[in-house]
C-alpha cells in the first residue's frame, strides 16, 4: 500500500469558554488515514466536531493534542512560515461560497490568486491556466471579468473548485460544499467534483451531514459522535452492514427520495448533548437504544467488524446487543 | 368542497427601478391546487420558485412590494383575499396555522414559554385562564415535550432548536387548527432530530383529522409524509398528483430532473443535467417558463401549455404531457 498523504493521530481540540476549566470538547481523539486518490466521506450532526477536524487537518485551527502527518511530515508543530509552502498541497472549499470570495475582485483574479501566491507563474502563464481552470470546472469565459455578485450559487462554488484545483493539490478538504445549493445544482456540482477527482487523483475528505451525498462521492465513511469516531468502513460495507447504534438509526434517519422505499426506522430519543460536559464511558450511551449500565464507566474501543477496514467503537460488540431490533414503518 | 381551493393566485412585486420605472416580478402565476381535510400536500421546487410565497398569499402575510394581483384562496368557503383584517386576524393562528423554518427568531424572547402558549389560546378562545394553562400544557405533552410543567417555564434561549420547534408545533395545534402550513419545518435541525418532528406531525394530522401544507426542498419528506405532490417553478405548479404516482411517473420534464437529481436515483457523471439558471422573474419567457432550459422544447413552447390530467389527479403542465419518452428526458 502507498504511504497515506493524510494520517491523523489521537487528534483533540478543546476551545476555551471564557470560564476557567471549562471547555468545549469538540474533538476527543480522532484517528483518520486518506490514502492517495481516496474519497473519505466524514458524516455527523451538528457539533460532531466534522468541520472543526476539517480546519485541524489544514492547520486553520490549532489542535489541542494529537498529531497531523501530511504526505509524511509531521505539520502539528511546524511555524506558519513553513506551512505556507505546504498550502499549495493542500486547498480547502466551504460550504458558503457567498462569503468564501472577495466581492471586490473579478473572478479571473480569485481564480488567478492561488496560482499568484504559489506558483510563481508570468502573468500571462496565470492568464492561460486561469482560462483553462475556469474550463474544467465548466464556467463560461466571460465570467471571468465579472464580479461574485453576477453569479449564482452554484457557479461561485464551482469558482470555488477551480481555486482550490489551481496549485494541484494533493488533498482537498471539502466542508458541506453543496449544502446551500438547490438539488439540481448539487447534482451538477457532485457530477463536476467526480471528474476533477478523476483527472487530478487528488485526495479528498468531504464532510456533510447529508448521508445521501457522501454514499455517492465517498471510497470510504467515517461516522462522527460528539467528536469522536464511531465507526469507520467502506461505504457499500457501512450502508448494508452499520454496526454501531448511532449509524444504525443516522441510516434509518434518511428519508430516500422514493415513497416505495420501505423506512426502517429507529428514531433516537432526545438530542445530542452538550459537548462542554461529555457523558462518561460512551457518550453516545445516553440516546443508545441498547446501552448498558458498564457502558457508563467504560470508554469503548475500535472492535472490527468483518473486513480489516471496517471498525465500530461499541462496548454491546462483543456480546452481540449492538443491533438495534428493527421495526418497520411506512 | 374542498378545505382549502386556490385558484389562479397570483402575486408580483411591484417596484420602481432606479430611472423611476416601473418594474413588476411575476412570482406567482396563476398557483391552482385544492387540499381536503386530513390531507397532507407536500410543495417542492428550487429556491425562488414560489413555495414560501404561496403559503404567505394564502395566509396575507405579504408585505409591500409584493402584492396578490388576481385568483381567489377560498378556507372553508371564505375567500381569504377579500375578508378584512379583522377577520383574518380572527382566523390566524386559530384554525389556520403555521410553523416556519427558524423557530427560536418566532418566538417571543422576553416571555416564558408557557405564556406564549397561554396567550394564544387567550386570543381566540378566551374563558378562564387556568384552562388555556391546562391546554398548553396538553400540547407540550401531545409533541414531546418532557416534563411539561416545569419546562413552560423556560425561556426560549433555553430551548435547543429541536425543542424550540416543538415548542412552535404546540403554539400552532393549542387553537385545534383545520390547517397547518409548515414551511421547511425541519430544515435546521439534524436528521435524527428531522425524523422525530415529522413523525410527530404526521401523527397529529391523523389523531386530529388536521390538513396540513409542508413546504420543502427535500424529496425524501414529501415522499414519505405527504399524500399528494405540487412540484413549483418559476410560480407555477407545474405537476401536481398522488405522491406515489407522480414519482413512478413523473411527466413534466421538470419534475424529471428534479427526481433524477436526488441521491437515490443521480448517476455520477451520467448524462446531461438540467442546468441552467432559473429565470429572471422580471423578464419570463414568453410561453413555458422551462423551454430555455428543457431538453424537449419546440417552437410550441414558445406558447403558453395548458393544464392536463394524465392520471386519477394526477396533472401536468407541458405541451407534451403523456407524450413523452418514458423515463427519458433530462437526466
Amino acid at each position: 500500500m502507498t504511504s497515506p498523504v493524510l494520517t491523523v493521530e489521537n487528534l483533540a481540540k478543546r476551545f476555551p469558554t471564557g470560564r476557567s476549566g471549562v471547555f468545549v470538547n469538540a474533538v476527543n481523539g480522532v484517528d483518520l488515514t486518506i490514502a492517495p486518490g481516496e474519497t473519505l466521506g466524514m458524516v455527523g450532526e451538528s457539533g460532531s466536531g466534522k468541520s472543526t477536524i476539517g480546519r485541524a487537518v489544514l492547520r486553520l485551527t490549532e489542535p489541542t493534542e494529537g498529531k497531523i502527518i501530511f504526505d509524511g511530515r509531521d505539520i502539528t508543530k511546524i511555524p506558519e512560515g513553513q506551512m505556507r509552502p505546504l498550502r499549495r498541497d493542500m486547498q480547502m472549499v466551504f460550504q458558503d461560497p457567498w462569503s468564501a470570495l472577495n466581492p471586490r475582485m473579478r473572478i479571473g483574479d480569485l481564480i488567478a490568486e492561488p496560482m499568484k501566491l504559489h506558483l510563481g507563474l508570468s502573468k500571462s502563464e496565470r492568464e492561460n491556466k486561469t482560462v483553462d481552470l475556469a474550463n474544467r470546472v465548466h464556467l463560461r469565459p466571460e465570467f471571468l471579468r465579472r464580479h461574485s455578485s453576477d453569479l449564482s450559487g452554484g457557479q461561485l462554488q464551482r469558482v470555488c473548485i477551480a481555486r482550490a484545483i489551481a496549485t494541484n493539490p494533493k488533498l482537498i478538504v471539502l466542508d458541506e460544499p453543496t449544502s446551500s445549493l438547490d438539488l439540481s445544482v448539487r447534482a451538477e456540482i457532485l457530477d463536476l467534483l467526480n471528474e476533477i477527482r478523476e483527472q487530478t487523483h487528488a485526495a479528498m475528505l468531504f464532510i456533510s451531514h447529508d448521508l445521501g451525498t457522501v454514499k455517492l462521492i465517498s471510497d470510504r465513511i467515517v461516522v462522527l459522535y460528539l467528536g469522536s469516531v464511531v465507526e469507520s468502513a467502506r461505504t457499500d460495507e457501512l450502508f448494508s452492514n452499520p454496526a454501531h447504534p448511532y449509524s444504525q438509526s443516522l441510516l434509518s434517519a434518511h428519508l430516500p427520495a422514493d415513497p416505495a422505499a420501505k423506512l426502517e426506522r429507529h428514531v433516537l430519543k432526545g438530542e445530542i448533548p452538550s459537548p462542554i460536559n461529555l457523558p462518561s464511558g460512551c457518550t453516545f450511551r445516553t440516546r443508545c437504544p441498547v446501552a448498558k449500565d458498564f457502558c457508563e464507566h467504560e470508554v469503548p474501543k475500535p472492535h472490527h467488524i468483518g473486513s480489516a477496514e471496517h471498525q465500530a467503537n461499541c462496548l454491546r460488540i462483543p456480546d452481540g446487543g449492538n443491533r438495534i431490533a428493527q421495526t418497520e414503518t411506512a | 368542497m374542498s378545505l382549502l381551493e386556490v385558484e389562479n393566485l397570483r402575486t408580483h412585486f411591484i417596484s420602481r427601478d432606479i430611472d423611476n420605472q416601473i418594474r413588476v416580478a411575476k412570482a406567482l402565476n396563476d398557483v391552482s391546487f385544492r387540499l381536503e381535510a386530513g390531507k397532507v400536500l407536500g410543495f417542492v421546487g428550487e429556491t425562488g420558485a414560489g413555495k414560501s410565497l404561496t403559503a404567505q398569499s394564502i395566509c396575507g402575510l405579504l408585505r409591500p412590494p409584493a402584492r396578490i394581483v388576481g385568483g381567489s384562496v377560498l378556507f372553508d368557503g371564505q375567500d381569504l383575499i377579500e375578508m378584512p383584517q379583522e377577520e383574518l386576524n380572527a382566523l390566524r393562528g386559530d384554525q389556520i396555522a403555521m410553523v416556519v423554518q427558524n423557530p427560536r427568531t418566532s418566538l417571543d424572547p422576553l416571555t416564558r414559554i408557557g405564556d406564549q402558549l397561554v396567550r394564544i389560546h387567550q386570543a381566540h378562545t378566551g374563558g378562564p385562564v387556568t384552562a388555556s394553562r391546562g391546554r398548553a400544557l396538553d400540547m407540550m405533552q401531545a409533541v414531546g415535550i418532557p416534563d411539561p410543567a416545569n419546562r413552560s417555564n423556560a425561556w426560549p434561549h433555553e430551548l435547543s432548536g429541536g425543542m424550540a420547534q416543538r415548542v412552535l408545533i404546540a403554539m400552532a395545534l393549542m387553537n385545534n387548527p383545520k390547517l397547518l402550513i409548515a414551511d421547511e419545518p425541519t430544515t435546521g435541525l439534524d436528521v435524527t432530530v428531522q425524523a422525530q418532528i415529522l413523525d410527530l406531525m404526521k401523527g397529529l394530522t391523523e389523531r386530529f383529522g388536521m390538513a396540513m401544507i409542508i413546504i420543502t426542498h427535500d424529496l425524501g419528506i414529501v415522499a414519505h409524509y405527504s399524500d399528494e405532490i405540487a412540484v413549483m417553478f418559476a410560480g407555477t405548479i407545474v405537476e401536481s398528483g398522488p405522491v406515489r404516482e407522480v414519482f413512478a411517473k413523473p411527466d413534466h420534464p421538470y419534475t424529471r430532473s428534479l427526481i433524477a437529481s436526488t441521491p437515490e436515483k443521480l448517476q455520477i457523471g451520467g448524462g446531461a443535467k438540467l442546468g441552467g439558471q432559473p429565470p429572471d422573474l422580471y423578464n419570463l419567457p414568453s410561453g413555458c417558463p422551462l423551454r430555455t432550459r428543457c431538453t424537449f422544447a419546440e417552437d410550441v413552447c414558445a406558447t403558453p401549455p395548458t393544464r392536463k390530467q394524465i392520471g386519477g389527479g394526477h396533472y401536468s403542465v407541458c405541451h407534451f404531457s403523456g407524450a413523452l419518452p418514458e423515463g427519458g428526458g433530462p437526466q
